[in-house]
């Protein structure tokens, strides 16, 4: 196995049904676009359960980090089923506990409170990216 | 009992613009032209096999909306037994309005956002044609 290029792979829960699954969504798209462009790429879990192939193949062999909206953790364990358990987990509703102040109201739209929101699931997943990268340097 | 409505499940893939297409034009049916006919449900939820969800699936008519030839959302959907009713893929879709170039995946540009716009107009319409036979 080589981690050499240094990459880690994000898988989103994208939940449809709650706001929290909009808020993992984008904050994993800030990661990618914004704050770890170069270290990340995401998979598509609905692809990943369906069956994709080189989704799973990826997730087998690269570190991955499951961002998932609620404590039901479908990210964590469709990876966990089909290719090895992540190396971490970032929950938004457990994020969302640290500030209260910031209120999630919408599914479709994002406000400023809900986009800040998502910047700071966002930075907790790129400090999970430096950690894991940081380890995998060591080896 | 509660009365059946239509799900609508969007693949939300994350990779390119056209999943969100999918997942902006399933809001604009359930949140704003149909909110009493229609829901959703998390498709990974579903896929993980879910009882409430399966359920959900099983007992109502599901429209999928797919953003990719893939088709994902239609292919769990198949796969967790459900009532699939319709399928839309985004890409189809395109083809015809080739003119909108939807671009962006936080945020959707307006041509995107003009693409979900058509798209949630299509369910709807295929929402007030499955209800009445169901009843």
């Amino acid at each position: 196995m080589t981690l050499a290029t240094g990459k880690v792979g994000i898988i989103c829960c994208s939940g449809e049904d709650f706001a929290e699954g909009t808020i993992s969504r984008v904050a994993t798209r800030l990661v990618l676009e914004k704050l770890r462009p170069d270290q990340t790429v995401t998979l598509c879990l609905p692809l990943f359960l369906a069956g994709g192939e080189d989704e799973r193949a990826f997730a087998r062999v690269f570190p991955t980090i499951a961002v998932d909206g609620c404590g039901k953790k479908c990210a964590e364990a469709g990876t966990k089923k089909f290719s090895g358990k992540p190396v971490a987990t970032v929950l938004v509703s457990e994020v969302m506990k640290k500030y209260p102040h910031l209120k999630v109201r919408s599914r479709e739209i994002l406000e400023p409170q809900e986009m800040e929101l998502a910047t700071k699931v966002a930075e907790e997943i790129a400090k999970k990216v430096d950690e894991i990268l940081c380890k995998t340097a060591k080896k | 009992m509660e009365n059946r409505k239509v799900v609508v499940v969007p693949c939300s893939g994350i990779g390119k613009s056209l999943g969100t297409v999918g997942r902006v034009a399933t809001y604009k049916v359930i949140e704003r032209m149909k909110p009493e006919k229609t829901r959703t449900v998390c498709l990974a939820l579903l896929t993980m096999g879910d009882d409430d969800a399966l359920r959900l699936v099983r007992k109502n008519p599901c429209i999928t909306i797919d953003g990719c030839p893939a088709q994902c959302s239609k292919k769990n959907i198949e796969a967790s037994k459900g009532k699939l009713a319709h399928n839309i893929v985004v890409t189809d879709v395109l083809r015809k309005n080739r003119s909108l170039k939807p671009e962006g995946v936080i945020e959707l540009n307006d041509q995107g956002d003009k693409l979900a716009e058509i798209i949630a107009g299509m369910v709807s319409e295929r929402v007030d044609e499955i209800l009445p036979k169901e009843k």
